[in-house]
């Protein structure tokens, strides 16, 4: 189990997330696929928390429970927002959201 | 042993994250989402870091699941919700991929043998919090407020 | 000290067991080692389980002036049997149009985490299942997953009413969770550790040598436990806040198509969850397994712990038989403006009692910050509802 299994596996993460947010059309999914990126990379801090150069402050995994907390914060808003655009537009799908286009 | 539990976790893992990602029904791939979140406390816990592995549980697993079910319940039209799947972004998610992978194998930091720092206990993470990490900790506080109220602002119903 | 080869049995007959592997590698050990807890917890705690569902239903009885259940066996103790039996041979029925993978997971998923709970509590001296850093944490974190088997349990059903129930169920289970942390958070202010063996043994000793240092007689642990004990019985969905599973408003909830064995499990996951709330607020308030008595100290640890646990579920039961139920926004109501505010008191209570070295003046100042904050919240939320006088009329 080295640094770089790891990071193999938390790109892969990410890449499953930005499949998420790239290939669908409902806005919930796309909440999905960011949150999923935002997982690999408090992955990746922790990872190179434990097995970076040798330092006694655990700022890496800090920076992950943060990381966590704002995501929270993130998703709420987030979801907030497509529960009143849907009560709008009576729809989720992103791409009957054109009224600012053009 | 540690990597025959890594590779366990990691499948486990990318499998619920795809499942999330790909499967039609909403409320189906919801719920591999949490499959995905825990897998991925298991490699917090498995780094030696349990507790950011059990607040990752507590809040996503707890808070972000629940909020996005909840979500899917409040915004259904009819019984079964399906989403069709698009195969441009499939091309883009697999090239990205690509690019990572491509760029960790020419790394020589990532391959070498280190010796992991040592596990992370609640004492220290709580000796951090509250000397060097105070600021950031008092204006999550406030983002937490912030987005509380905006959440419940966006979704308030004039009577 | 005297008794201890009783208090010591089980953690020595699991210690001879694991030295008949003396050879075997580390990991075999280790996994050996968890083996053992697990089937001690899962003989344990299901037994316990069978036992209280027939002493609540006589319990319930005698409160209502009639005899429980009495023919199966002496006194009716044979009942869980009788049950079991009659549970698992109904036929097992599933709505047609019902999601089948969540209708079949959600039991499952409500009995996980109850079990993971109970992992972690401390039984007697050294004998925690899971001794680890952050065992408040995990029990919490744990307990959080609860609502999604709930909402998956509502959801699978396909049926208007498990969805309206699992959505109060929810609600209610959110609401209360903050009351029931934050009522957490002095405990662990003071002890200055998630570890369960931490607290019970910071509440080792006695004041004067009469009363027992628990946390619980202290102004901000009598208050914490009350709020901790109230936000319990919301949680694990026990009259009078069992709205969710009211039988005369909305049938069963979000369990109205369960039945047979499935139903089984969802009953006695709630009962799990009950007893790991009560084990927690032994653990946390009521001194863990310590002898109030100094000279009681010869009886072993875990009849102590079970003893208090025994107490904390009788009072569960008496107050259901007690208590009619709530509605549900008055539930949402009691926890948004009661139970909150009052549990940051008591945080702020703890501070200031911990601040003042445990003199008596610290004493003073919380039990006065308690009050003042109580009579305030009171004075506040009074709805100042007037109400019409009385007309009567008469048939002439």
């Amino acid at each position: 189990m080295s640094l770089g299994l790891i990071l193999i596996a938390s790109s892969g993460l990410f890449s499953i997330g930005l499949l998420a947010a790239l290939s669908r059309r409902h806005a919930i999914f796309m909440l999905i696929g960011i949150e999923l990126m935002l997982a690999a990379a408090n992955l990746n801090f922790v990872a190179f928390w434990r097995f970076g150069p040798p330092s006694p402050n655990p700022h890496g995994a800090l920076f992950a429970i943060f990381s966590i907390a704002i995501a929270a914060a993130e998703a709420a808003v987030g979801l907030a927002l497509v529960i009143a655009v849907y009560r709008h537009y009576r729809t989720t799908s992103v791409d009957r959201m054109t009224q600012l286009k053009g | 042993m540690n990597t025959a539990a890594f590779v366990v976790i990691a499948i486990f893992t990318l499998l619920g994250a795809l499942a999330a990602a790909t499967l039609p029904r909403l409320i189906h791939a919801a719920l591999s989402l949490v499959v995905g979140f825990v897998g991925l406390a298991a490699f917090y816990i498995l780094l030696g870091a349990e507790f950011v592995g059990l607040v990752q549980i507590f809040v996503y697993v707890g808070a972000v699941a629940v909020l996005i079910v909840f979500t899917i319940l409040l915004t259904r039209r009819e019984a079964t919700e399906r989403d069709p799947f698009n195969w441009l972004g499939a091309i883009v998610a697999l090239a990205v991929f690509g690019g990572l992978l491509w760029t960790i194998s020419h790394s020589d930091f990532v391959w070498q043998a280190h010796v992991p720092n040592q596990d992370l206990t609640v004492r220290r993470i709580g000796d951090a919090l509250m000397t060097a990490y105070i600021w950031p900790l008092l204006c999550v506080g406030v983002l937490l407020t912030a987005a509380m109220i905006g959440a419940l602002i966006l979704v308030y119903e004039e009577k | 000290m005297p008794g201890e080869a009783l208090d010591q049995i089980f953690v020595r007959a699991k210690g001879s067991i694991l030295s008949l592997l003396s050879g075997a590698p580390e990991w075999l050990v280790q996994i050996v080692s968890a083996l053992i807890s697990i089937t001690a917890l899962l003989v344990v705690f299901p037994g316990l389980f069978a036992l209280i569902s027939v002493l609540e239903r006589k319990i319930l009885g005698r409160f209502q002036n009639r005899y429980g259940p009495n023919r199966v066996g002496p006194f009716g103790l044979l009942q869980p049997l009788a049950d079991g039996i009659k549970m698992l041979i109904k036929e097992d029925v599933v709505p047609t149009r019902a999601d089948k993978t969540m209708h079949f997971i959600a039991p499952i998923m409500m009995l996980i985490p109850a079990l993971l709970a109970l992992s972690v509590i401390p039984y007697g001296r050294n004998m925690t299942p899971f001794a680890i850093d952050a065992g408040i944490l995990f029990l919490f974190a744990v307990g959080s997953t609860t609502e999604l088997a709930v909402f998956m349990a509502g959801w699978g059903s396909n049926n208007k009413f498990s969805m309206l129930g699992a959505m109060r169920a929810i609600a209610q289970m959110v609401s209360y969770e903050l009351p029931l942390i934050i009522t957490v958070l002095p405990v662990v202010m003071i002890v200055g550790s998630l570890s369960g063996d931490a607290i019970v043994a910071a509440q080792d000793g006695y004041h004067f040598g009469i009363i027992p240092r628990w946390f619980v007689t202290t102004p901000w642990g009598a208050t914490a436990f009350l709020l901790f004990f109230a936000s319990g019985l919301v949680e694990s969905n026990r009259t009078p806040f069992d709205v969710p599973e009211g039988e005369s408003e909305i049938v069963a909830g979000h369990m109205t198509e369960y039945s047979g064995f499935k139903y089984a499990i969802f009953f006695m996951a709630e009962y799990l969850g009950m007893f790991a709330i009560s084990g927690l607020g032994v653990t946390l308030f009521l001194g863990g397994w310590h002898a109030p008595i100094k000279a009681l100290e010869i009886i072993p640890s875990y009849i102590w712990f079970f003893a208090k646990l025994s107490v904390l579920l009788f009072v569960f039961i008496w107050i259901r038989g007690t208590l009619p139920r709530t509605r549900i926004d008055h539930i949402m109501n009691f926890a948004w403006k009661f139970m909150l505010p009052m549990s940051f008191a008591c945080v702020l209570a703890a501070a200031l009692w911990h601040f003042q070295a445990g003199g008596l003046r610290g004493w003073l100042w919380s039990f006065a910050l308690i009050a003042v904050i109580y009579a305030g919240l009171s004075r506040l939320l009074q709805t100042g509802r007037r109400f019409a006088p009385r007309t009567y009329r008469f048939a002439e």
